[in-house]
């Protein structure tokens, strides 16, 4: 192995920064922000993994990539290598690599995160992903014969693109059914252009397809056909769901049906899936305004907050009733809507929305906050200051509060255990649903979460099907 | 399962503006259940626009549309000629119609909500109502499928804003005298706003059950957007997955109209677009000598 540079050589390398499109510049488009490394850069940042015995990094990653065995490819410069190695437990690296929170996962308890900075662990991947695409030698794996067992996998975000994935490779039949047009669920009609390209997420869908996956669009499971219908007319034999959470919430007050005021997946997926950016050459419209007012502060509300300055939006403000410190979203993601002109209001929380006689948009009022005892979730409860109201113009307001989860399948699958909200029971080791030959996971079964561990819980349901179908 | 093309079989102008179409799509005809809806796509950047179901021939896997040409899309939707096909069609969606043995029901139609009207009635007869229609317009040309329904309704009326069918006047005189005449236990109304609003204030002192079919706009269809959120005895309902069908009496219809209104001005920009583009192609067909069957452009292309 690379016993090339010591310890204290490694040590002294530092952690390699990302080439970035300026601020001025990419907000005028929807490419993509970090530039990725270089074939020099990579290997740099790949000589700082120190190897470790007992690697602390892999404990920390939900699918257990084998990290310092990539990084160790890399540095030896055999990047096709490091993606194989990769693809063992990752199948969609070049996704995980920009979307992943590597902070609070892998490189929170890498060894060097301590003393020093920890290895750039998600950079690497992404480079190695995007490299491997860009050689175009991502190779067919040789398919076992075919078993003659057919799995429906239902939802197309990145939960059922492992199961896919995956039961593609025992040699079953895999019919993939989403119901937009598009496959790729949340990587396609959330997540922006600017953080993740299309032509990532297509390449994986390609792949899938090349194996032989089966893409069934525009198919609404429980309205087309139910459960029952896959398993005992369509000739399934176990059915996956992964249907994700993506059911926006509102907050019941007033004014908030409002011309102008959207949920973060309507604003996102008008310009994501629909092209409402390039209004009239596409037809989807979008209300545009001089200020926008985005409630929330997770990644979905800088992603809003990012694509609504990328619509020519001056002045666009995130108001979150907690303060920084809590913000739910990625720290990388905050400071990049920093950097891109985006304001912060914190400890502020909307009360009602006020229109015009034409039913439009035309300001919010808001109530200060201030952090009181701890909640449930161990941070400060937000309580409103009294007489403290104000008003903010705006012409948009967007609401980034979270998703309940879709009732669609809930309510047409009686027999599918969930809780009050919806969110499907699984026992978590297996991924079966109280449905015998039903598997979920994803954010169907978290309630919203993050990609990997959809990924995650995909594999652990493609081990159950697998053993599944062979105990049949 | 084969990806379906989902073609133009049949096409019938029937009125103005407005075709009744039969178009491939075999899985949806055979599932669908009275009250569901489709959305369809007709080309790369188009609009998803939702359309309900008007009927389905099983055996030949069709399903049948209505559409009244309003704007940009259902302008290029009345335009598709047989053999053209929409790039996407995805449903049933909606939940059905709640159907059962009511007594006496009356179904009120206006516009494109004829079509939706037709399976309603149909299953509602089939489930042993007896079933009185009333279809509205503002004259005569403009009353749809008028002989359909005859053949599925125990009685039809039929009124006219300025009396050239049918009775002079509105849906809700004729639905009035019914109510007056004999106990009605269920009502139905697809069409306008204003005028599912005046059938719903009409039954309201009666208690009358009434259901109304909400025409929000929509982008998935699926519960994931909220773009067609209605509020619905004072609650935030979307109406692509907890309707399209909501208890009338319950409706802010007011707060519907507004929302319809959102893209007024988009709209009108994208329809003087498209009539400029046509205006164009039709020179550059003049000018190569052709017939004036220039077409949009927009062919949709099979996926
Ligand atoms: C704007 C936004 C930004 C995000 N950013 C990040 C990030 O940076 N990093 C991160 O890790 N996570 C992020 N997340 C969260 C992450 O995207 C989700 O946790 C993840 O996509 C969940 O995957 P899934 O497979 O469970 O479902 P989804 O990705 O939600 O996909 C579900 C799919 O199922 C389809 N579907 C639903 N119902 C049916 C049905 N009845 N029949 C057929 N198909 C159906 C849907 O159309 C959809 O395509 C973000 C989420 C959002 C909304
Ligand atoms: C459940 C449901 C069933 C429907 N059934 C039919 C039908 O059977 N036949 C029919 O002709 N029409 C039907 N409609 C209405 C139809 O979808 C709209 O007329 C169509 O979208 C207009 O698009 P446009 O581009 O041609 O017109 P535009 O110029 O865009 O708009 C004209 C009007 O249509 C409404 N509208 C615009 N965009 C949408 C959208 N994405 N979704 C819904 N409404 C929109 C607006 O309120 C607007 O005032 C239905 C709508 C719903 C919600
Ligand atoms: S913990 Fe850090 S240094 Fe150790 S193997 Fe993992 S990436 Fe390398
Ligand atoms: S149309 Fe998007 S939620 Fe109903």
């Amino acid at each position: 192995m690379s016993a090339a540079l010591s310890k204290k050589e490694r040590l002294k390398i530092s952690r390699n920064p990302m080439p970035e499109q300026e601020p001025e510049k990419r907000v005028c488009s929807f490419d993509e922000v970090p530039l990725g490394y270089s074939i020099e850069t990579a290997i740099l940042e790949a000589q700082r993994c120190l190897q470790c015995p007992v690697p602390t990094c892999i404990e920390g990653c939900p699918v257990r990539i084998d990290i310092p065995g990539f990084l160790a490819l890399v540095e030896q410069g055999d990047f096709l290598g490091a993606a194989q190695k990769i693809k063992e437990t990752n199948i969609l690296p070049a996704i995980c690599g920009r979307v992943c929170p590597q902070e609070e996962q892998c490189e929170a308890v890498c060894a060097l995160t301590k003393k020093y900075t920890s290895v750039a662990i998600g950079r690497v991947e992404r480079f190695v992903a995007d490299y491997e695409r860009a050689s175009g030698a991502s190779e067919l794996p040789e398919l076992p014969p075919k078993t003659g067992y057919r799995v429906a996998v239902v939802g197309s975000g990145p939960a059922g693109l492992t199961v896919a994935g995956e039961m593609i490779r025992k040699g079953h039949d895999v019919t993939v059914f989403e119901a937009l047009h598009r496959p790729g669920g949340v990587l396609v009609y959330g997540i922006p252009r600017f953080r993740l390209p299309i032509e990532v997420i297509d390449h994986e869908i390609d792949y899938l397809k090349k194996l032989g996956v089966e893409f069934r669009c525009n198919v609404v499971i429980g309205r087309l056909y139910s459960i029952d219908d896959l398993l005992k007319e369509e000739g399934y034999h176990a059915v996956f769901i992964g249907t994700g959470a993506g059911h926006p919430r509102f907050l019941n007050i007033p004014g908030e049906n409002l011309n102008g005021v959207y949920s973060a997946n309507e604003f996102l997926t008008r310009v994501n899936l629909m092209g409402a950016n390039k209004f009239p050459e596409f037809d989807t419209p979008i209300v545009r305004g001089e200020r926008i007012a985005v409630i929330g502060a997770g990644d979905t509300a800088m992603d809003a907050a990012r694509t609504a300055r990328r619509l020519g939006t001056r002045q666009v403000t995130i108001y979150y009733r907690r303060t920084a410190a809590e913000a739910p979203c990625r720290v990388e993601e905050m400071h990049h809507a920093t950097e891109e002109g985006i304001g912060f209001e914190w400890l502020t929380s909307p009360v009602r929305f006020l229109g015009n006689e034409r039913g439009f948009l035309t300001g919010v009022e808001f109530q200060r906050m201030e952090l009181g005892q701890p909640d449930e979730s161990g941070r400060r409860r937000p309580v409103p200051v009294a007489d403290s109201n104000y008003v903010v113009p705006a012409q948009v307001a967007i609401f980034a509060l979270g998703f309940n989860v879709n009732p669609i399948i809930a309510e047409t699958s009686p027999d599918i255990i969930t809780t009050k909200e919806g969110i499907i029971k699984v026992d978590t080791k297996t991924g079966q649903t109280s449905k015998p030959g039903v598997f979920a996971g994803g954010d169907i079964i978290t309630g919203g979460a993050t990609v990997i561990l959809a990924m995650g819980q995909g594999k652990i349901a493609a081990r159950s099907i697998q053993e599944y179908l062979t105990n049949r | 399962m084969i990806q379906t093309r989902y073609e133009v079989v049949r096409r019938r102008e029937i009125a103005p503006k407005t075709v009744h179409l039969a178009v491939r799509a075999p899985e949806i005809a055979r599932k669908y259940r009275p009250g569901q809806f489709v959305i369809v796509r007709t080309h790369e950047h188009g609009e998803r626009v939702p359309l309900s179901l008007a009927g389905s021939d099983m055996e030949e896997g069709l399903i049948y549309l209505l559409v009244q040409a309003v704007g940009k899309t259902s302008g290029e939707i009345h335009d598709l000629a047989v053999g053209d096909a929409f790039l996407d069609v995805v449903g049933p969606l909606g939940r059905p119609t709640p159907i059962a043995e009511y007594g006496t029901c009356v179904l009120i139609g206006g516009g494109f909500g004829v079509g939706a009207l037709q399976p309603i009635a149909t299953a509602l007869r089939d489930a042993g109502n007896r079933v009185i229609a009333i279809l509205g317009a503002r004259q005569r040309s403009l009353v749809l499928l008028e002989e359909e329904t005859r053949a599925l309704c125990d009685e039809v009326y039929v009124t006219t804003d300025d009396g050239s069918h049918g009775r002079k006047g509105i849906v809700t005189d004729v639905l009035r005298e019914i109510i007056e005449r004999a106990p009605v236990h269920f009502v139905m109304a697809v069409g306008p706003m204003l005028m599912m609003k005046a059938v719903s204030e009409l039954t309201r002192p009666h208690r009358i059950r009434t259901l109304v079919s909400l025409n929000t706009i929509m982008v998935d269809g699926t519960g994931m957007c909220g773009s067609c959120r209605v509020v619905v005895g004072g609650q935030t309902r979307f109406a692509c997955v907890h309707g399209p069908d909501f208890d009338g009496h319950l409706v802010d219809f007011e707060a519907i109209r507004q929302r319809n209104a959102m893209y007024l001005a988009e709209e009108r920009e994208a329809l003087e677009r498209r009539r400029a583009e046509m205006e164009e192609s039709c020179q550059v067909a003049a000018l190569a000598g052709q017939t004036a069957t220039a077409r949009q452009s927009s062919t949709p292309k099979e996926s």
